[in-house]
């Protein structure tokens, strides 16, 4: 994409990450000896506003810890980390997150609809303008009819589809989402893709989306972030993918994609 | 009459007939100022029914056990969720609450009755101290094992501080609440039992005390089954409230045959 009118405004909502660390054992005299081990080290990326962006790697490479980092769940250790131009320094509203697990993360004494209008009954928006909003995104995520039921009641897809129109309900300007598609079945797991995709084109959400299937990256993500296996990891290479929408797995450009990314992990 | 067996009232009529003969059988091998049989205990209840004393004695014992307990509850959980919420609090508190939650009320009679007089106060205060620390430990147990990602999910939705401990820690603790409160029920019974052996001229536990000097056993076993009966009762119904009100948290009642 060129810089012109169009990046201007979601220049506002960038994501810029430079020389950003993390380690969960700061010992003054030990890291002064060099002594330090890092989750991560040295990350620099850039993700614009509006764009699909994946984070590829293998399990305990620290990719949860740098989405967490931008969430504002966990504390950087050095380096800068920031939204548009403000520093990242505790959790907000414009940085929505989907988490893997529906059942630790949604609220199960909260109706679907309660669920969904949480972030607004907190911001203290009126009852009548809530019942607009949440109806609004319980529709979008395709859960029209389901409202009034718990999430106990629902199966693994429809919570994650719950958790959606949770987020989406604040119009966050940015979606973290860590492996949410992980814990589901094959099947469910491509329509949610493919609703995924859908959603994210209605909305224009900037998306960072973190997984380690390599499938799911090329089906969903216009650019691909590949994590080094840890400690130290860093973003090894990224990938463009300037497949059109929607995405084709058994295309043959897909394939080369896939066998590209796929001799990467190889070596 | 394997079909009657299936048969859930047909069973229960079986069981309590066999535990009334059992005991009328202990009754007649070891005499009645051992054991009073049924038939001695129903016409001493009916005795002590029929002069007020019994129907008094619960009415004052119960009393007692709500007051303290319901205080003591309420006091219990704010300070639950503060000792599990903050952690500086905790470190300070725990220790503290692990040293005193083994003095048992009991143990404290005296004291209580030096501290708030020989009324009602130090029968209250008893009660409510035998409430506190179960309540306490079960809301801070139930604070601790909140999943980290609804707290996470509500902060990234913008809930202030407060707004979390309110929307989100509040009921994710309520099952723990529950049954620390239903524990409490149960060691307040025990102790104002105590209590009114020990310090009064009212209630079951002074029923239970006094009969030794007229050597009313059958008195004695009254004092017994309404204890038992008042706990059930209070138990029930508490399960009750559970399952109807609070159903929503996920706390569930273990009365039979209703999960």
């Amino acid at each position: 994409m060129s810089r012109g009118n169009a990046s201007a405004a979601s220049s506002l909502h960038t994501i810029t990450i430079e020389g950003l660390n993390k380690s969960y054992y700061e010992v003054p005299a030990k890291a002064a000896a060099g002594d330090v081990h890092y989750i991560i080290k040295d990350v620099n990326l850039v993700i614009k506003g509006g764009e699909f962006f994946i984070l590829l790697g293998p399990s305990g490479c620290g990719k949860s810890t740098l989405l967490n980092m931008i969430a504002g769940f966990v504390s950087k250790t050095g380096g800068n980390l920031r939204v548009g131009s403000s520093e990242i320094q505790k959790p907000g509203r414009d940085r929505a997150v989907v988490f893997q697990q529906a059942d630790s993360s949604l609220f199960p004494w909260l109706t679907v609809r309660q669920n969904v209008e949480f972030g607004l009954k907190m911001k203290k928006v009126p009852k009548k303008q809530r019942r607009v909003i949440s109806d609004q995104y319980i529709d979008l995520v395709g859960l029209s009819g389901h409202g009034d039921k718990f999430p106990r009641e629902l199966s693994g897809g429809m919570k994650q589809r719950v958790q959606l129109a949770r987020v989406l309900a604040n119009d966050p300007e940015i979606l973290l989402m860590d492996e949410p598609f992980g814990a589901l079945d094959a099947m469910t797991r491509r329509t949610m893709q493919k609703e995924l995709v859908r959603i994210w084109r209605q909305t224009n959400k900037t998306i960072v989306f973190v997984t380690h299937d390599i499938q799911e990256a090329i089906l969903l993500g216009q650019r691909i972030g590949i994590m080094s296996s840890g400690p130290s990891s860093r973003i090894s290479d990224i990938y463009e993918i300037p497949l059109s929408y929607p995405r084709d797995v058994s295309a043959l450009e897909f394939y080369d994609y896939y066998s590209k990314i796929q001799s990467h992990f190889d070596e | 009459m394997s079909k009657w067996l299936r048969e859930k009232w047909f069973v229960l009529i079986v069981l309590w007939i066999s535990i009334l003969a059992l005991w009328q059988i202990g009754a007649e091998l070891y005499g009645p100022e051992v054991i009073p049989g049924p038939v001695d205990t129903a016409i001493a209840a009916r005795e002590l029914l029929q002069d007020g004393s019994l129907v008094q004695y619960i009415g004052i014992s119960f009393y007692r056990v709500l007051t303290g307990w319901a205080l003591g509850s309420l006091i219990a959980i704010p300070i639950g969720i503060l000792i599990g919420k903050v952690d500086h609090i905790r470190n300070f508190a725990e220790p503290l609450l692990n040293f005193i939650r083994f003095i048992p009320p009991i143990a404290f009679i005296t004291l209580f009755l030096v501290w708030f007089g020989i009324g009602e106060q130090s029968k209250i205060a008893l009660i409510l101290y035998a409430t506190l620390f179960i309540v306490i430990m079960n809301t801070l147990t139930g604070v601790l094992s909140v999943e980290e990602d609804k707290i996470r999910a509500a902060r990234s939705m913008g809930s202030s501080e407060s707004q979390i401990v309110i929307h989100v820690i509040v009921p994710a603790t309520m099952p723990y609440i529950f049954t620390g409160v239903r524990l409490a029920m149960g060691t307040s019974f025990m102790a104002i039992v105590g209590a009114e052996m020990i310090a009064s001229n009212e209630g079951v536990g002074y029923l239970i005390w006094n009969s030794r000097l007229f050597f009313r056993t059958d008195w004695i076993f009254v004092g017994l089954i309404s204890l038992g009966l008042m706990g059930f009762v209070t138990d029930r119904l508490l399960g009750l409230f559970g399952r109807k009100v609070l159903g929503r948290y996920g706390v569930v009642s273990s009365s039979p045959g209703k999960r």
